[in-house]
């Protein structure tokens, strides 16, 4: 059950980022340098470190996959990259505006660490396409494992060859250059523990409703007493009451028999797990 | 670059704040429609289910004595 704890863990988000706000604008002193647009720190910054944190989960959680070759971890590996990605957008623009505002451009090209960023966001754009172009739901979730762990070692790499660049230009808030006072860094530290938690929820909540859409599914073949055609789709299958290894049939062997007496194509994305790239349809 | 005086420099965090908030907005709304895409499938299949009940259950009707009448 992916929902247990799901009620809990929004309240608790939800405190913490009231007082995460409540500590960013009404605590944090201001910065003697950047003034009040230093305050979109204790968002950018949380944004970016969930986001790369998430897309090394999301390497860890495929070499389970690959391990167990238990479709659960395949979904979670999904889930966490998608939510990473989405977090992405949010580091992205957050960081285009504290720019903006601060050097007076929207983007640096020449700034290693933002560069370095949009790298390996732009990798992990692929990730969705990629699904999507394998049909078969065994060979998919075995690629884009592959793909996860691959980049998800790319992330550390990226993140350590930007710390020893020589341009440092954008500040750097973990390590030995950090020199944040008490009142900055708990409210920083505040707002970090809210984005995981935001993230961790919004995770709960992708995977709770991906779950609970396969079991309405898997309760539709049953009464209609025949097996639906699987069309394509870049989210992972979960097969409803499969609590151990279970890859998804091919759709060569029973999704293809079931999509031609369907009259249905399976390439086509008429009938999917969820609707994240694919359409659900009849 | 010189801190930004207050009027110009809360535009700029607001719309930091603001562009968080949107992307959890747009995902409730995604999620919204999810769920009510299965709350209708839900409703679909308990339909098919009273069906399959009604079909399972006319032929006792029938047999009873005067149910044809």
């Amino acid at each position: 059950m992916y929902g247990r704890g799901l009620r809990a863990l929004s309240l608790a988000t939800a405190a913490t980022w009231t007082v995460a706000l409540g500590l960013v604008f009404f605590y944090a002193p201001l910065e003697a340098d950047q003034g009040f647009v230093q305050k979109i720190f204790y968002v950018h910054v949380p944004l970016a470190i969930v986001s790369l944190c998430g897309f090394v989960l999301g390497g860890v959680l495929a070499i389970q996959h690959l391990r167990t070759r238990d479709a659960r971890w395949d979904l979670r590996s999904y889930v966490v990259i998608h939510m990473s990605l989405i977090l992405g957008v949010g580091t992205l623009i957050t960081g285009s505006i504290w720019a903006k505002a601060s050097w007076g451009h929207w983007w640096v090209w020449d700034e290693p660490t933002l560069v370095s960023f949009l790298i390996v966001f732009l990798l992990y754009a692929t990730y969705q396409p990629l699904r999507f172009s394998i049909e078969d739901p065994e060979r998919q979730s075995r690629y884009a494992s592959v793909f996860a762990i691959a980049a998800g070692a790319f992330v550390p790499l990226n993140f350590a060859a930007v710390r020893m660049s020589t341009g440092y230009v954008h500040p750097r808030v973990l390590g030995d250059t950090s020199n944040l006072p008490g009142p900055m860094a708990l409210t920083f530290l505040v707002s970090l523990l809210a984005m995981a938690l935001l993230y961790a929820t919004l995770c709960k909540y992708e995977m709770t409703a991906k779950h609970a859409r396969g079991q309405v599914r898997a309760l539709r073949r049953k009464l209609s007493g025949e097996a639906q055609a699987q069309g394509r789709s870049a989210a992972p299958t979960l097969h409803s009451g499969s609590s151990g290894p279970s890859p998804a049939p091919s759709p060569r062997t029973a999704g293809a028999t079931a999509a031609r007496s369907a009259g249905a194509s399976s390439a086509a994305p008429a009938t999917s797990s969820t609707p994240a790239v694919g359409r659900p349809g009849a | 670059m010189p801190a930004l005086p207050l009027h110009e420099a809360g535009k700029y965090v607001a719309a930091a704040y603001v562009v968080v908030f949107a992307l959890v907005l747009i995902y409730v709304a995604i999620m919204a429609i999810r769920l009510s895409r299965v709350e209708r499938e839900l409703g679909e299949l308990l339909e098919q289910a009273d069906r399959r009940q009604e079909r399972e259950n006319a032929p006792e009707d029938l047999a009873r004595p005067g149910a044809a009448v």
